[in-house]
């Protein structure tokens, strides 16, 4: 009988050798004459832990990990095929890892136990319920789903996806477009990536529903080129549900038509916000529109258009299969449901972590990071990706929820969390917040385009203690006027990280 | 060896028909034909203008709005170091002083051998095993000094030369 053997095909898994710890492990096994199925699984998400190879035994999967190419034959002669538990990479039942076992997955229920292209695999693990649920309902009734979800939007915004679809379904047209944003620009997230590389029908399913429930036929995915594994898995997963039917002109024997693309950006953050990305996607420089009128009412090629993140539109065939109510049992005040956090940088146990709203960030970076990696003590988390602000210890047992953030001048953003240490120079964090204002900025506006570039040149002298007192007052002004008059959250919201630093880590601007 | 191909102007238009009926086609006719022949010729926004229907001035601006597209033939391998927040707290900063070093050039410049193009890069989405570099179309986590010249020197036959 062989035995089952996964090793994750992820970008993270890559990046630390999956590749060649798969191509060791068959080699291995083929000269010992042992039958194993090789599976390339998509990532469960704990990271610090990649590659990590499991195997199947009857009580459950087992995990090793991190492998190295090298540990391959001692993991052999320790007995890997057979279920063994005695090497030290031996991480027990995978499922008892507390970093997985303490996590509420909805939307990463399958991430990393199939096989990401394998439609069975996606079916098997509950696939395209939602989608066939959906198709016997009128597309006011897929709406009121998602609204009785209370489902905010995951890309940064947090608008109740619910009512931005209605928007869609009530603005009458011939042609209508369904727009994922996977522009995941923010440093420190990778949850959007990791739906399009280890469960792509998911958001295939999620898109079709999405497209339904408001009447449009094409939907367009507009995925960063910084991802070439998404891409590369993800037009795989495109081709072979339209071969089994789950896109194209005849849905399910439904008669209804969705067909979708990818498009690649093109290394601009700014194409993440959604008008600038709609103009990306027409072809044109990604200039951000002035809103009104909303994407909902005039977007792509100015036709009504829904734009979700890939983690808004992953969360729907969940809500289409169990129910709006059963997500909305999750979560706290106005936010439902579950939020991936990705925590990332310096982090001993770093990697997706699902949980409903609520958690404190404490206990995501010291129960599930296991604190700093380098063990030097924490100084300061970036949440929110680079215009989100930089939080000090005693902002640590905020929970995670959006009205708690804005309450103190933060954002939960995407759901990234970047953690320095003590080595860390808040000053130069904080120019480097105006340096990529300055590299990113759709140059629109001049606050955002011109302000930043002061912004570099204000810190610089502040760090070389020219004119301390003065430059730091102008910093605060320059900030002000960002804040105040830029046309989108780029120039809008690079102060906060600059500002959060000059407050909490005023020390750093005066050494 | 690049593995790109020398552009002809028939070749920049075999790409631009197979890709001009798609609405908004500009973006990826640039993405074919950079990934075709490594980068956009000059030449071609005139042809790219007149297929289009826009002009060449509108072709140029899309080009130049993205850091992605180059309009100089990289060398033979593309190294992007990451230079965003989560790979700077695992020390990116030094990484990145080291690679100018190593390959003796700045970022967007080739060295001497034409071998390597170095290039910065927000964000490879592998933020959990900083820093992160990408060769080609491969990521590489947890790069330290000493795993990036390891990284460099399987690229390059002839050992670079260290300023
Ligand atoms: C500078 C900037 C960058 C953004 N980047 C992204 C991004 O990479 N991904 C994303 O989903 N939303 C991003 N957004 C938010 C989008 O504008 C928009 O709110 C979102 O795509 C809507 O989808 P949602 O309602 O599902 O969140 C960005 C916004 C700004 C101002
Ligand atoms: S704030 Fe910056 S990025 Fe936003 S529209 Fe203005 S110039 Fe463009
Ligand atoms: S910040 Fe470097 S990979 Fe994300």
């Amino acid at each position: 009988m062989s035995t089952k053997i996964f090793v994750p095909c992820d970008t993270t898994a890559l990046a630390m050798g999956a590749d060649e710890v798969a191509a060791r492990i068959e080699a291995t096994a083929s000269a010992r004459g042992a039958e194993i199925e090789l599976v390339r699984n998509g990532s469960r998400g704990l990271f610090w832990l990649e590659p990590m190879v499991e195997v199947e035994t009857p009580a459950g999967r087992i995990a090793f990990g991190p492998v190295e190419e090298d540990d391959v034959e001692a993991l052999f002669d320790a007995g890997l095929l057979d279920g063994e538990t005695g090497h030290p990479l031996c991480q027990g039942l995978t499922e008892e890892i507390p970093f997985l076992k303490k996590q509420q997955r909805l939307t990463f229920a399958r991430a990393g136990i199939t096989d990401p292209l394998s439609i069975d695999d996606y079916r098997a693990h509950d696939g395209f319920k939602g989608l066939e649920n959906a198709l016997k309902l009128d597309a006011q009734a897929i709406v009121d789903e998602v609204k009785a979800s209370g489902l905010r939007g995951r890309g940064g915004a947090a608008f109740p996806t619910g009512i931005k679809w209605q928007t869609v379904l009530d603005a009458p047209a011939e042609q209508k477009y369904i727009v994922c944003n996977a522009d995941e620009g923010d440093s420190g997230t990778f949850a959007d990536r990791l739906v399009m590389e280890c469960d792509p029908y998911m958001l295939i399913e999620g898109m079709t529903i999405a497209g339904l429930a408001v009447g449009a036929t094409q939907g367009y995915i507009y995925l960063r080129s910084e991802y070439p594994v998404a891409h590369r898995i993800f037009d795989e997963a495109i081709a072979r549900a339209e071969a089994a039917g789950y896109l194209g002109d005849d849905i399910l024997g439904s008669g209804k038509r969705f067909d979708l693309e990818v498009r690649l950006g093109a290394g601009a953050y700014i194409c993440g916000e959604e008008t600038s990305l709609l103009e990306s996607l027409e072809g044109k420089r990604g200039l951000v529109r002035a809103k009104p009128p909303l994407p909902a009412i005039v977007g792509l090629f100015g036709k009504p258009t829904v734009v979700n993140n890939v983690l808004s539109l992953a969360a729907v065939p969940f809500i289409l299969d169990k129910g709006g109510q059963a997500y909305a049992d999750y979560g706290m005040g106005r936010s439902r449901g579950t939020l991936p956090m990705q925590l990332a940088g310096n982090v001993k146990r770093g990697g997706l972590i699902e949980l409903a709203f609520g958690a404190s960030l404490r206990e995501l970076m010291e129960d599930f990071g296991g604190g700093t990696f380098s063990d030097r003590p924490l100084r300061a988390v970036q949440v929110g990706g680079p215009l989100g602000a930089y939080l000090p210890e005693s902002q640590w047992d905020l929970p995670l929820d959006y009205e708690s953030f804005a309450a103190v001048g933060a954002v939960l953003g995407h759901g990234g969390v970047v953690m320095f240490d003590d080595t860390v120079d808040m000053a130069e964090q904080a120019r480097f917040s105006m340096e990529f204002c300055t590299v990113e900025s759709c140059g629109k506006c001049t606050p955002c385009r011109i302000g930043s570039t002061r912004g570099v040149e204000v810190i610089d002298r502040i760090r070389a203690g020219e004119n301390r007192e003065a430059n730091l007052e102008l910093l605060t002004d320059l900030c002000e006027t960002m804040l105040d008059g830029s046309l989108c959250a780029m120039g809008g919201m690079t102060p906060f990280p600059v500002q959060s630093a000059m407050k909490h880590f005023s020390d750093d601007f005066k050494r | 060896m690049s593995g790109f191909s020398e552009w002809t102007p028939q070749l920049i238009q075999d790409e631009i028909d197979a890709l001009k009926h798609k609405p908004g086609a500009l973006l990826p006719i640039l993405h074919a034909i950079q990934n075709r022949f490594g980068y956009i010729p000059s030449e071609a926004v005139a042809i790219i203008a007149e297929s289009l229907q826009q002009t060449r001035a509108e072709v140029h601006g899309v080009i130049s709005f993205y850091h992605h597209f180059r309009t100089s033939a990289p060398g033979s391998h593309t190294v992007q170091i990451c230079r965003a927040e989560a790979c700077q707290s695992m020390g990116a900063r030094s990484l990145e002083a080291h690679a100018k070093e190593k390959l003796g050039v700045d970022y967007h410049q080739t060295t001497s051998d034409r071998e390597i193009t170095l290039e910065a890069v927000y964000c490879l989405g592998n933020c959990s095993c900083a820093p992160s570099v990408r060769i080609g179309d491969r990521i590489h986590g947890r790069v330290t000094p000493e795993k990036f010249d390891k990284l460099v020197d399987t690229l390059t036959t002839r050992a670079l030369e260290v300023k």
